[in-house]
């Protein structure tokens, strides 16, 4: 192949010139060059190496279809690999670089496995390595693992970076009346027409440029076709792929804002992800050519004809001197010639025995030929000619190019998205959409209809189907019909070789041979699913465009069957590769997730809390003390809360507001413990069960009125109990009169508890008498102020086994609130305590949370079946008692000491017999501390038949992960003050 | 992406709200039988077809919604709102 740039030809800016390195050698190109013909204008002939064989390929189509010219962009963080020569756009100082080679595409010591190629049939790495001769000592799954690593450094793509993605990404939404995805003739007159009607119509291109097939005209003008649409009002979004059509009419869209600009605005992301909603969509995505297969049909230098005039017309690049076209349709005549024109010797090989066609003479058409195989290795040399009717050899053409088309399929991806299956049309060779029950159209090309006028005709079809969808009128109007060349075509799939090896390539990507679909069959990989799966036809990152349909041929042909009855795959969505960057878009590091921060989270910041996040929530973990560790620090602050009194931001907890006349009646069916009589001014402990029995959350609820409850439930369950409250109310008990408010970003709450808790309360409130033992007994509610006069909240409950408060005033008070608790707390030498210290005190007294309440736990496992009434019907208690939940061995709460009280243990440590230390052995410990109260490490968790079965006998406590085994025995869970003394002081 | 018609809010994505479940189950009352129980959460039809379930419109109106759903097609045929008072006044409101 020699390719030239040629002068007066072409739509690129010669006044602007680009400098760009191919394999760190320095070129030019032109403004409005792709990659592709940058490279081919400098007849750079070699741009890649295959998959499996690394034989040299060079550049084979000029759209999102190439598989040969795939190459890696960029260095270091900005590495982009596997990208289409064909698709990039050309930029001042693009660095490019050859893949899958080494040292270079040019000279590759991978060539070899060409040689070696007999050895590589499908399938060829599973036969060998999974204990076939000589390893069957390696036989199964195991040294599969070990010899893949090998084998895929030797075949294999580009390598992406290892470093973290410098660039972002943004995901943007849009909604329109009418979408139409592509910019041909077909697109671009439904968009005219609707658009005309006053609709919104959003255009996709995936192009930089508008016109779709057209841009391989001489005389297309793209830049005056978008003013046109623009001061139309059509929306235009270009260098846009709609790679999926999803329920509803939604579609996916990958928009590349700056992949074509050589020193791009930081401010711009690199690519935009789009979501669609559009009333319609109409699919004008158009038509891909097929290549023959033939031996060689892979050498540098092979096209598809429609590729070639594109580089001529677009580019102004004449892609070959001495071009040969091989051909079983009318689509080349055109194109030859162009080339013809254009100074190139054209032969063109017709597979048909006779056309009815007005050619120029100086093209030498040859009837009833079919290309045979291709001459040469790096570069085309010449090509063996043989007789369609009978294969025989008929003459050897000397050439540097050999174009081919075996026909036209439309690009069906986006309808297969939506589950159609596409239908075999006998007299066009091709696959075209089924019948459609959604708002989509199908029009042009894409629908099987291949000339320009037809196709615009189509178009206008589409657009009244649109219009007919949103009620502008309705009108039936029928598609011009599929196909619409003079001559029909002839099926031209493969032309077999009778030399071995052959090399006559299916699917250039992975380098599935015809012989490759032949062994598939003879090994019984005759379902096309199969088929795929075994050879790995069609699974490359080009999905299959260039050689399905070949491939489902050929498996007809053995089977003896047709083509529909073969079937084909399904398209699933991308349909052009879509970057893992552009769907997490700005969802990353910190933005991963939202933040949620409690009104006094500067205030703990700034009394020195170790923040640790909670589900979203950033909760105080411990408040070190100039060099403590957080052990140092959660020790010390447990045993200040024990001694004298500790403050601690309790406001994560989710807070619902229950009022209504029927509240008594829901919050009694919803606990499991009676609720009915929770006198006024008081709180109540309670447990929820979920339908089927199992404990759900826990949390306190409190009367402040006749008809109004305050429910407080664990941080971790605060949404799905809100949600889970709102269910029973609006589906179940829709007779019953009670409205729920979330109320947990409207109060903030801090826990004072301690022996010194209440002179620390009677300092903060207004009257400084008030809080008493009387007054405020255990359980009780007060609704009371600051001294300073704003009102707020106090419960006596305790989490901590201490005599404990907690205070609830309105966020926007909350640091005034922590101010007074905390210069109140210090005069008795109190202490700020975090989360960690919270779980000390609470494990101390074996009370539960989210870590027991595991989603398996029933209130008698938990140990707290004494709070399950009998005299009442509730939610779960139908289902509690049921079967298994029953069982004598059910794993139940206990505590957990080691017997050398030196010796420290983990959360998630498996609890097994002496002797029989394994699986799940007999228990599980969930939460773990250093108890300073009695000095040394404790657990809560659970044991099958708990303390009773296993009081005094020694189990060990199994940590497999971090190779841990220690001696421990099983206590009660209230490990501290288990009357209760302390709390009810 | 489904989007579904709230009666309340519009037409919106369907990651703007929480599926529920089967919503042509009648729950037994509190007292009932741990069979009918049993029967009412565990035996469920595994539907290929128009299927009525309820969905929570979380991050919008928080509505609980029935919605009539193709299990083949995700093609949505009908949306109400679950609790029959509610229902009443956006018919005759919206």
């Amino acid at each position: 192949m020699t390719s030239v740039r040629k002068e007066k030809y072409g739509k690129i800016n010669r006044d602007k010139v680009l400098g760009f390195t191919w394999d760190n050698k320095e070129y030019f190109g032109y403004e409005g060059d792709s990659l592709a013909s940058a490279l081919l204008a400098n007849d750079i002939k070699i741009v890649g190496r295959s998959f499996k064989y690394h034989r040299p390929r060079g550049v084979m189509s000029c759209g999102v279809e190439e598989s040969g010219a795939l190459v890696t962009i960029g260095s270091g963080s900005k590495t982009d690999p596997n990208v289409r020569a064909t698709t990039q756009e050309l930029y001042s100082g693009l660095n490019a670089k050859g893949q899958n080679a080494f040292p270079n595409v040019n000279f590759d010591f991978g060539g070899i496995n060409n040689y070696l190629s007999r050895f590589f049939a499908a399938g060829f790495y599973y036969k060998t390595f999974m204990g076939l001769p000589p390893f069957e000592w390696g036989k199964g799954t195991g040294i599969w693992m070990v010899f893949e690593k090998i084998i895929r450094k030797a075949a294999g793509m580009g390598k992406a970076s290892r470093e973290p993605d410098p660039d972002s990404y943004e995901h943007a939404n849009d909604f329109c009346d009418v979408l139409v995805i592509g910019s041909g003739p077909a697109g671009i007159a439904a968009a005219q027409e609707l658009v005309n009607k006053n609709l919104d119509v959003i255009l996709i291109e995936q192009d930089s440029l508008l016109g779709g097939n057209n841009l391989s005209k001489k005389d297309f003008d793209a830049n005056l076709l978008l003013s046109k649409l623009k001061s139309s009002s059509v929306r235009v979004m270009s260098r846009t792929t709609a790679f999926g059509i999803y329920d509803n009419t939604v579609v996916g869209a990958l928009e590349r804002v700056t992949d074509h600009l050589p020193n791009p605005d930081v401010k711009l992301p690199r690519q935009r992800f789009w979501t669609i909603r559009a009333k319609h969509i109409i699919v004008a995505s158009g038509a891909l050519e097929r290549h023959v297969t033939f031996n060689n049909n892979d050498v540098p230098g092979t096209m598809t004809v429609n590729a070639s005039k594109h580089y001529l017309n677009r580019y102004g690049v004449l892609t070959g001197k001495n071009i040969v076209i091989t051909t079983n349709n009318d689509s080349v005549y055109q194109t030859a010639i162009e080339l013809h024109q254009a100074g190139a010797k054209v032969t063109v090989l017709e597979s048909r025995k006779k056309i009815k066609l007005d050619l120029s003479k100086e093209i030498d058409l040859h009837l009833n030929s079919l290309p045979f195989s291709i001459n040469g290795s790096k570069k085309i040399d010449s090509i063996d000619v043989c007789k369609a009717t009978d294969l025989s050899f008929k003459n050897t053409i000397i050439c540097d190019q050999v174009l081919m088309s075996g026909g036209w399929s439309p690009i069906v991806n986006l309808i297969s998205h939506r589950g159609i299956k596409p239908i075999w049309n006998q007299e066009n060779l091709c696959f075209i959409p089924g019948d459609i029950k959604e708002n989509i159209s199908v029009v042009g090309s894409a629908k099987g209809i291949w000339n320009e006028k037809d196709c615009i005709e189509s178009g206008l079809v589409g657009a009244n189907e649109a219009m007919n969808t949103l009620g502008i009128h309705k009108k039936e109007i029928s598609f011009p019909s599929v196909g619409g060349w003079s001559n029909s075509i002839e099926p031209l799939f493969e032309v077999k070789s009778n030399k071995f090896p052959s090399k006559s390539f299916v699917d250039f990507q992975h380098d599935v041979t015809a012989e490759d679909v032949r062994l598939a069959h003879r090994e019984g990989f005759i379902s096309v699913e199969h088929l795929k799966r075994y050879t790995t036809l069609g699974m490359a990152n080009d999905q299959g465009k260039m050689g399905n349909i070949i491939g489902l041929s050929l498996m007809a042909e053995q089977l003896d069957k047709t083509i529909p009855e073969v079937g084909t795959t399904v398209f699933r969505p991308p349909y052009t590769p879509v970057p893992i960057g552009a769907l997490t878009g700005r969802n990353v590091g910190k933005h991963f997730r939202p933040l949620r921060v409690t009104p006094m989270h500067q205030w703990n910041i700034d009394h020195g809390a170790k923040m640790i996040e909670v589900g979203l929530y950033q909760r105080p973990w411990y408040y070190p003390k100039k060099n403590e560790t957080l052990s140092d620090s959660y020790i010390r602050e447990t045993k200040i809360v024990r001694k004298t009194v500790g403050i601690c931001d309790v406001t994560s907890l989710g807070k619902i507001a229950i009022q209504g006349p029927d509240a008594t009646e829901f919050v009694n069916r919803i606990y499991t413990n009676p609720f009915a009589k929770l006198p006024l001014g008081k709180a109540r402990y309670g447990i929820m069960l979920r339908d089927d029995g199992i404990v759900m959350d826990d949390g306190t609820s409190w009367r402040l009125g006749e008809n109004e409850y305050f429910m407080t439930t664990s941080t971790a369950a605060a949404a799905k109990v809100m949600s889970w409250l709102e269910e029973l109310l609006q589906t179940r008990w829709t007779d019953l009169k009670v409205n729920v408010t979330s109320v947990s970003e409207q109060w903030a709450g801090a826990a004072i508890a301690g022996p010194k808790s209440r002179n620390v309360l009677n300092e903060c409130v207004f009257d400084p008498s008030e809080i008493t033992n009387e007054n405020l007994p255990f359980m009780g509610v007060l609704e009371t102020k600051l001294k300073e006069g704003t009102p707020c909240r106090i419960v006596r409950i305790s989490f901590s086994g201490e005599l404990a408060y907690e205070m609830y005033i309105e966020s926007d008070y909350a640091n005034g609130m922590m101010d007074i608790l905390w210069e109140s707390a210090q005069k008795y030498d109190g202490c700020l305590y975090g989360l960690e210290a919270l779980g000390a005190l609470r494990v101390e007294k074996g009370h539960v949370t989210g870590a027991e309440l595991d989603g398996r736990v029933t209130i008698d496992d938990a140990g707290l079946g004494k709070m399950a009434s009998t005299k009442k019907s509730y939610i779960g208690s139908a289902m509690r008692k049921r079967g298994v939940l029953n069982a004598d061995d059910r794993e139940i709460l206990v505590g957990f000491f080691p017997i050398n009280e030196k010796e420290t243990f983990n959360a998630g440590t498996i609890v097994c017999e002496k002797d029989n230390i394994k699986g799940q052995g007999v228990g599980r410990i969930t939460s773990v501390t250093h108890s300073p109260e009695l000095g040394h490490w404790i657990g809560i968790g659970f044991v099958k038949g708990g303390l009773e079965k296993w009081k005094g006998i020694t189990l060990i406590g199994a940590d497999p992960i971090r190779n841990k085994q220690m001696q421990i025995k099983v206590v009660s869970p209230h490990m501290i003050d288990p009357e209760g003394k302390r709390m009810y002081a | 992406m489904i989007r579904i018609k709230c009666p309340y809010c519009g037409e919106r994505d369907h990651s703007e709200f929480t599926y529920g479940g089967d919503a042509s189950i009648k729950y037994p009352e509190l007292d009932a039988p741990e069979s009918e129980w049993t029967k009412a959460i565990f035996f469920r039809e595994n539907i290929r077809g128009i299927q009525k379930e309820t969905w929570h419109h979380t991050n919008g109106c928080r509505l609980w919604l029935e919605v009539e759903r193709s299990t083949i097609t995700h093609e949505i045929k009908s949306v109400k709102v679950c609790h029959p008072q509610i229902e009443k006044i956006t018919k005759s409101k919206l």
